[in-house]
């Protein structure tokens, strides 16, 4: 396969794809080709995609990369079609969420010793919206169940994976950062949206 | 009525806390109090106030307010006694308030790690994805290329059925049970399963060859209905059997 050839078939699968395409599966569909080679291909291709204003991105979700629309597209989209979106998570939810994202795999009376609620109906809830499952048991007495996060979470967060979860910040940290809230939600979008 | 006054703006503030550690750091911040040195007296005075216009609350939310309500005073009370170590390191480690801070602290990364998830939330609910191709999703890639088969392919692959067969020389007793109509029926209720199925598939357990030529008769009549079509990949390659939209319809 000539070099020229490489980036525009994964440009092709990547628009094609329903899935983020995982580097593994497009070496086995580039037959022959460097998986440095196709880093090189694809970081060079999500380069030009950022550089050059257009509609679309290339992103790192799931542990794979992705063609999806850019955010600020999104009141366009939704004047073309209706696009059912589920309600937002609850605040109890995302506070379980995080605790379960940074301490996972925990169990639930862990999660209730964080928040100081109980948290049942709220695991209930994550786990029927697939973004938490039960990973196994605890081997203490009474071998309670253990949960964690799914393959949903990242991909409903936008998440490359659960290291590109930002490091939990000390209190007083976080006392500094409400000084300048401007300067680092800037940061937040530019590390989620993956410019 | 009391039913209206705990309806009033403070009853509503106060439904706005899920628990106990966040009324206290509620309380904390809009106080602008330093977390490692917490003023138990002012805290414990104006956390029971709220407690005291929470009576609409249901008991087993309220319980662990009390719980709370009752480590504040007891840590008001500790701290009211008077301390005798001069040393000041182990007069720290023995801060009474030193366990609760610790909750707080843990309780407040996570409400800002939370936080941080909303705003990803926000963020990637303006992002869309393509969705699933429907001719992707039903068949595999493979049969993308197929094309129309002959009566002479459907023979050459009977042929080669028939040479498969193990011993010529089986002595069929009930060879009677298999009718032209129940082949039919079986490969109907494959074929309702399997979007699709190989050729050499439907001969699977038969070792006669009147079972095969039933068989043959029944996979004949199928296509004649029009319920079923035959495809091949190329010239000699296997044979793949796919149900039309008659027969789903008639499924």
């Amino acid at each position: 396969m000539e070099d020229y050839e490489i980036k525009p078939i994964i440009e092709a699968l990547l628009f094609i794809s329903a899935e983020p395409i995982f580097i593994d599966r497009l070496k086995e569909i580039l037959v022959g080709v460097e998986k440095k080679q196709i880093l090189e291909k694809l970081f060079s291709l999500q380069e030009e995609y950022t550089r050059s204003n257009r509609g679309m991105q290339i992103v790192e979700v799931a542990g794979g990369y992705q063609m999806t629309t850019r955010a600020e597209m999104a009141p366009w989209i939704r004047e073309l079609e209706k696009i059912k979106t589920a309600s937002r998570l609850s605040q109890p939810s995302l506070e379980t969420l995080a605790i379960i994202a940074y301490k996972q795999p925990l169990t639930r009376a862990e999660i209730e010793a964080i928040r100081g609620v109980d948290a049942a109906g709220v695991l209930k809830t994550l786990m029927e919206r697939r973004l938490v499952k039960i990973v196994g048991r605890k081997e203490v007495a009474g071998r309670p169940l253990i949960y964690g996060t799914t393959r949903e979470f990242l991909l409903y967060f936008g998440l490359a994976n659960l290291t590109a979860l930002p490091t939990l910040k000390e209190f007083s940290e976080i006392s500094e950062r409400e000084a300048e809230p401007e300067r680092d939600a800037e940061q937040e979008m530019t590390m989620v949206v993956g410019v | 009525m009391t039913a209206l006054e705990t309806d009033s703006g403070l009853g509503v503030k106060v439904g706005a806390f899920e628990g106990s550690l966040e009324l206290l750091l509620h309380l904390i911040q809009e106080n602008q109090i330093n977390i490692y040195d917490i003023p138990i007296a002012l805290i414990t005075q104006q956390y029971l106030e709220t407690l005291e216009q929470m009576t609409s609350l249901k008991l087993s939310v309220a319980g662990d307010f009390l719980v709370m309500a009752a480590t504040l005073i007891h840590i008001k009370s500790k701290m009211l006694l008077p301390v005798y170590e001069t040393d000041e390191e182990e007069a720290l480690e023995e801060d009474p308030r030193h366990e609760l801070v610790a909750r707080l602290l843990e309780y407040q990364k996570f409400k800002e790690a939370a936080g941080t998830l909303e705003s990803y939330e926000t963020i990637w609910r303006q992002v869309f994805v393509r969705e699933a191709l429907l001719a992707t999703a039903s068949d595999p890639s493979e049969e993308i290329f197929l094309g129309d088969v002959g009566v002479h392919d459907l023979l050459k692959a009977l042929q080669k059925v028939i040479e498969r067969l193990p011993n010529k020389d089986i002595l069929t007793i009930h060879n009677d049970e298999l009718s032209v109509r129940d082949r039919i029926g079986f490969i109907l209720s494959l074929m309702e399963h399997e979007k699709s199925l190989l050729f050499e598939q439907l001969f699977d357990g038969i070792e006669t060859r009147y079972g095969v030529v039933v068989t043959f008769l029944a996979l004949l009549e199928i296509i004649r209905l029009g319920l079923i079509k035959i495809l091949q990949v190329e010239n000699c390659s296997a044979l793949r059997l796919m149900s039309t939209d008659n027969l789903v319809g008639a499924g």
